[in-house]
Order: C-alpha cells, then structure tokens, then sequence
C-alpha cells in the first residue's frame, strides 16, 4: 500500500508535467488544427533558461524560496511564450495558406534548430540544477512520507492549469480562443482578429510547457537537450489520450498518463517506463481515436 | 436618394483561378432591406463573404459609408457596421447561446449597451434567453438561426447581412423570422441586405431586390416589381417554365 500510494503521488506529479507540456499540443491544435513539433524543444529551453536564470539571479538567496521560484518561473514562462510567439512568425506563419505537409517539414525543422541551438549554447551534457533550491524533506501526509518538492511540483501545475482554465471559460479572450478552435471564420465575423488568437495560444502553451521544463529541473536535479523529444512524445499522448483540441483532456490526460506510467513501472516492470505511453498511445489510437474527453475525430498529421 | 450606406462597383472575386463573380454592381441605402435571389451557385454567398471581408476581390470596389472598405480587415469591418448571419448558421456549438451572443459583441466595450443589446436579442426572440445556458449545438436549426440573427444584431451593425435564414427551416419558422427581421428594420431603422433562395418570402419583407445569376446581377428593381416580373415568377417564385 505504501508503495502504490508513493507511485500514485509521485505519478500525479509527472503527470501534471505531462499535462501542462500537452496543454501546449492541444492548443495549438486546436486553433490551428497543426501539431507544433518544436513544442518539446520549448519545454526543454524551459528547463535550460530556467537555470541559467536560477544561477545568475539566485532570486531564491533575495526573495526567499517560493518567491523566487515564483518569479523565476514568471520569467522563464515569459521568455519561452515569446520564443513560441517568434517561433509561430517564422515557422508557421508564412505557410499558412500552403499544403499541411510543409508546415510539418517546417515544425520539424525548427524542433531540431532548437535542440542544435542548446547544444551549441550548453554544449551535450546534462546540465545540473543546483541542490536544495526548492525545500528538501518530506512531510506527513495521512500518514505517508511525501517529499515537499513533490507535492510543490504537483500544486505548481495544478495551480497553472486552474488558471488557464478560469481564463478560457470565463474571459473574453479565452472564449475568443474557444470560438476561434471551433470555425475560424465565423470567429472572423465577430470581428477577432484570428492571427491575434493565434499569436495568444503561441505565448500561452509554450509558457505552459517551458515552466514544465523548469519543474523537470527542479524536480530531478537535471536537464538534458535532448529531453524534448521523450517528454515531448509522452505529452503528445496525453494529449490524444484526453482527446487533442479539448484543454480539459490535455489536463486529465496527462495526469492520468503519469499515474499509469509510475505505477506500470513500480508493478511492471521499470524497464517498461517509456514504452508505456507508446502502448497507450497505440491503444488509444486503436479503441477511442477521439480521445476520452474528445469530440471530434482525430485528423491525419 | 440618400447616399448608399454600402455600394459595390465591379467587384470580381476568384477561387484560386475560376472567378466566381465577374464584376457586380449593387448599392443598399440606410433603411433599406434589400434581397439578392439568385439560384444555388449564382455567387450570393460568395459576394456577402467579400462584403465581410472572409474573400479578398481580385478587382473592383465595395464602399461603406462613403469609404473603401474592401482594403480592411474582416475583424475590423464588424468594428465599421458590417455584420453577417453566415449561411448554415456557424453558431459556436460547444460554446453556449449566452457566450455566442455575447461574442457578437466581441468589437464592443461600452457594458451597458451590450446589456442593452442582449436585452434588445432576448426580447426578439424570447427562445434564446430560454436557452442562454445551453450549447448551442443542442439548439434546434430554427433555434440555431435565430441565435445565429442575435449574435450579428449583438454587434450593433449599421448593414446586417444575412445570408439564406430561411435555409432548411419550415414555413412557419421562416415566417417567425421574418417578421423579427422586419420588426428590427422598422423599429431600429437597421439596413439589411438579405440573400435568399426563398424568393417569395424575401420579396414580401424587401424594398428593392437585385437577380444574380452565374456571378452576374441580370436585374434590379422594387420588390413588388420583381415580384411581377414574369421572368422572376417563372424563374424563382415556382411559374411554369
Ligand atoms: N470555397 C469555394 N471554393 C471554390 N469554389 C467555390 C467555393 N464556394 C463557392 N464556390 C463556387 O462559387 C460559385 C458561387 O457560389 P456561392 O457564392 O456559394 O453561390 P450561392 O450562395 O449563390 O449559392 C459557385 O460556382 C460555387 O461552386
Ligand atoms: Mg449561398
């Protein structure tokens, strides 16, 4: 019982990782209908500006540490939004109009300038975050150890992902966002702006997932260039597995897939990890191609 | 006359290389409700979505209130007083009759007015406050017309364009809605440009009517002119060919 309430905790904890890297996926889908395959590589500038940052400010000495963090992750949210607002500008933008293929061979060009780019920046390997940033220990909880970072990664998605949904239920931004994923041109003929909605999901889902690559940093210690592509991949399923477009299924998605995953590999077997959320993929894809939470059929691409 | 409050001159839209309309010339006056008939394909839609700003003419001119409008922006000509009730409806289906009305007004920041506004909605069709706090997709396809009417009223246009509100729907809803719309004219002054495959109906609500046919308008008059017009009786009120 201890060990499967350990796995199930420490599986929410990736899981809300997963779910904020899939919110990414999901509403970028939604609005554009076009998978951002560079998104995995904007997590992990998450976690790579997420230190840089956390060394050269050390907020964490000057405002205590959840400030800090807290500003810290406000900072990197905001530049890895910028990066996706660019990235959209210059990737996507100007194949708007052309055959979806090339906005993919485009997608996949730019994920792999920005994995080079950090190679070339960090250099190839892992890069560690400094110890003891976040609270070390555990705390009680209905009698189980659970270490404090957990539970602060945990709370940290949670608390994002209640925000991004008050803000697409209840703005008028948000339900611009809404409107414009459902008919992008009878969005036109309430008079939004459809490239500003675009440019808003681009600011909000890479913000989302580069404060992820910083909750990996912060969580495991380290970072790792390449790290986009596996996270990417697992977010990616979250995503279809909660039915990709629906912001809500990206979110109960990716938290179920940690659950899964954590407890596959603790009763399974840990060599299993990673090939869980392709089998989940591929079961999903099979069974309930709209995903759990998705109404619309899955498209090609 | 008046000056027109919107005018067309020449206006030629293409998809891809066919050319769909090959230069039409029509001018709707303040007040007015003035009907496009025309038969599937004449290119009704496609010179509404021009006039919203959805298609980009390759040639000609469409004038609001004087001005150039075809150079701006769709989301920016709701903004001057260009709505549209899109054919088939398009309401947002998983948003709710509330939110899509209120998305009407999405150019608006005056609060009271769009309070107004949604009143104003409500009170012309009293189904729709019934159902604020429903999807819109669960609406029946009247219902979804009327919301589809109410959400472009929201914007407070000076032109309101509808395109096809009778489509699909019985007689007695086509007539519920068009009294609505002739109540809005008469009581608001609103200028509408309707584009309708129910000839009879529109000519019965319209002051002037323009015929369009393969993406050219053939003629133009008072309704009650086209109405007895035998080529028009023959063609679209349902005459013996
Ligand atoms: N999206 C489109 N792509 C290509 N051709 C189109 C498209 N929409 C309409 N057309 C063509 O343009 C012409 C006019 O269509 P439309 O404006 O929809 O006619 P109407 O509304 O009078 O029925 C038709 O020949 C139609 O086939
Ligand atoms: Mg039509």
């Amino acid at each position: 019982m201890e060990q499967f309430f350990q796995q199930l905790t420490n599986g929410l904890a990736v899981g809300g990782i997963y779910a904020l890297i899939a919110l990414g996926y999901t509403m970028v889908y939604g609005v554009m209908k076009l998978i951002n395959f560079a998104h995995g590589d904007l997590f992990t500038w998450g976690g790579y500006l997420g230190l840089t940052l956390l060394t050269s400010f050390l907020l964490q000495d000057r405002l205590g540490v959840l400030a800090g963090v807290g500003v810290l992750a406000l900072m990197v949210m905001g530049l890895v939004g910028l990066m996706g607002v660019l990235l959209e500008r210059a990737a996507y933008r100007p194949l708007r109009e052309a055959p979806r293929l090339s906005a993919v061979v485009s997608a996949l060009g730019a994920s792999i300038f920005l994995q080079n780019a950090l190679m070339l920046l960090y250099g190839a390997q892992f890069q560690v975050y400094p110890d003891g940033i976040l609270p070390q220990g555990s705390v009680d909880v209905f009698g189980l150890r659970i270490p404090v970072v957990r539970i602060l990664v945990l709370l940290a998605s949670l608390v994002m992902m209640a925000v991004l949904y008050l803000f697409v239920q209840k703005t008028k931004i948000g339900t611009a966002i809404r409107a414009a994923a459902i008919d992008q041109g009878a969005a036109r003929l309430m008079g939004i702006d459809v490239n500003r909605v675009v440019s808003i999901v681009f600011l909000i889902g890479p913000a989302l997932g580069g404060s992820a690559g910083l909750l990996v940093g912060l969580y495991y210690g380290q970072v790792n260039f390449t790290m986009g592509w596996v996270y990417g991949m697992k977010a990616f399923t979250a995503a279809i597995l909660g039915g990709i477009g629906n912001i809500p299924g990206a979110m109960v998605g990716g938290l179920l897939l940690g659950v899964v995953e954590a407890l596959g590999a603790a009763y399974l077997s840990i060599a299993w990890k990673d090939a869980i959320a392709f089998c989940v993929l591929i079961l999903i894809l099979i069974v309930r191609p709209t995903g759990l939470l998705g109404e619309r059929v899955a498209e090609k691409v | 006359m008046p000056e027109p409050i919107l005018e067309i001159r020449d206006l030629r839209v293409k998809y891809g290389n066919v050319e769909a309309l090959h230069g039409v010339d029509l001018a709707v006056h303040p007040g007015e409700i003035v009907t496009i008939l025309g038969a599937n394909g004449a290119g009704k839609s496609t010179t509404l979505r021009a006039i919203s700003g959805l298609l980009q003419p390759s040639a000609g001119e469409i004038r609001f209130e004087g001005r150039p409008a075809h150079t701006v922006p769709a989301h920016e000509r709701v903004r001057l007083g260009i709505a549209q009730s899109p054919e088939g409806r398009r309401v947002f289906g998983t948003l709710t009759v509330r939110e899509n009305l209120l998305l009407g007004a999405f150019t608006r920041k005056d609060k009271p007015g769009i309070a107004d506004s949604l009143a104003f909605v409500y009170r012309l069709f009293p189904v729709l406050q019934q159902r604020r706090d429903q999807l819109a997709g669960t609406l029946s396809g009247g219902e979804q017309q009327m919301l589809a009417i109410g959400r472009a009223l929201m914007a407070r246009p000076r032109v309101l364009l509808l395109d096809e509100p009778s489509l699909g729907l019985a007689p007695l809803l086509v007539k519920a809605i068009f009294h609505a719309i002739r109540e809005v004219n008469q009581t608001t002054g609103l200028t509408v440009l309707l584009v309708e495959q129910n000839a009879r109906a529109a000519l019965k609500l319209a002051h002037r009517g323009y015929v369009m046919e393969v993406g050219r308008i053939v003629l133009h008059d008072s309704a009650q002119a086209l109405a007895a017009d035998p080529k028009v009786q023959s063609a679209y009120l349902g005459g013996r060919k």
